[in-house]
């Protein structure tokens, strides 16, 4: 599991990739979340783009963060979930509450 | 008979997902189904475990898990994952989309709800005090050789 963050004018991204479980979510829950704190970003983006796995521990994480940028005023943008994960997210409604948005050809 | 039968027991630990995920596509991978449908058996396999890692056990880590493997036809697969941990007292309940045996930990709530989703059939048997047994099939998309 890799992240890397980047930040562009008051957004943060958040770009993972490889394998997303109960296992690794607490620090990545705590490592998103310093960031936003260090960086003092408004808006949150989740590239899904290089995510070989995720479960359900994603869900979590996702709407977590939802409720943390949301309570500032910030929005939260998924981007380039393949189609199980963004069926798992679907599953609990991320969606109605997140924009999704495609910035990569699908391979 | 059981029908290539495998078993694999783990301590209940969180890293030993990835083991479980592991060995079960190594498995399933020799049925030769799409890339979806081995998704959709580890992330099944992943939810099964995790719960059982999450919740099954009282002292977290102290505990071991079952995960055994079968053929029930060429292309139906039965995975069975058990702990003997502290069981479930409302099943039904807890696989209700939503329900979180831990709220305050940012769990989704929706483990079954995938397990359900992707595989053709899932079974609950829970004795509080005794355990947990999951037990998941999954029916493969088989083209035959024309």
């Amino acid at each position: 599991m890799d992240m890397i963050f980047y930040v562009d004018d008051d957004t943060l991204i958040v770009s993972l990739s490889g394998e997303i479980d109960h296992h690794i979510v607490p620090k990545l829950r705590s490592d998103i979340d310093d960031e936003i704190g260090l960086c003092g970003t408004r808006d949150l983006i989740f590239d899904f783009a290089g995510v070989e796995f995720m479960d359900s521990s994603g869900i979590g994480m996702v709407l977590g963060r939802y409720k943390k940028v949301h309570a500032t005023g910030g929005r939260v943008t998924i981007r380039n979930a393949g189609r199980l994960v963004k069926q798992i997210l679907d599953m609990s409604g991320v969606f109605t509450l997140m924009e999704y948005e495609d910035t990569e050809p699908e391979t | 008979m059981k029908k290539n039968y495998i078993k694999t027991e783990f301590e209940a630990l969180p890293q030993n997902q990835g083991f479980a995920r592991a060995v079960v596509s190594a498995y399933a991978a020799a049925k030769d189904p799409t890339v979806e449908e081995l998704t959709e058996i580890k992330t099944a396999v992943s939810e099964a475990v995790s719960n059982a890692i999450i919740h099954g056990y009282e002292k977290k880590g102290k505990g071991r898990i079952l995960m055994e493997m079968e053929e029930l036809e060429p292309d139906k697969l039965l995975i069975r994952i058990t702990d003997y941990g502290i069981g479930i007292s409302d099943v039904k309940r807890a696989m209700e989309p939503l329900f979180s045996g831990l709220p305050e930990e940012e769990m989704s709530g929706m483990g079954f709800t995938v397990m359900e989703s992707f595989m053709d059939k899932v079974l609950v048997e829970a004795k509080p005090g005794e355990g947990t047994v999951v037990t998941l099939i999954k029916c493969l998309d088989t083209y035959y050789d024309l």
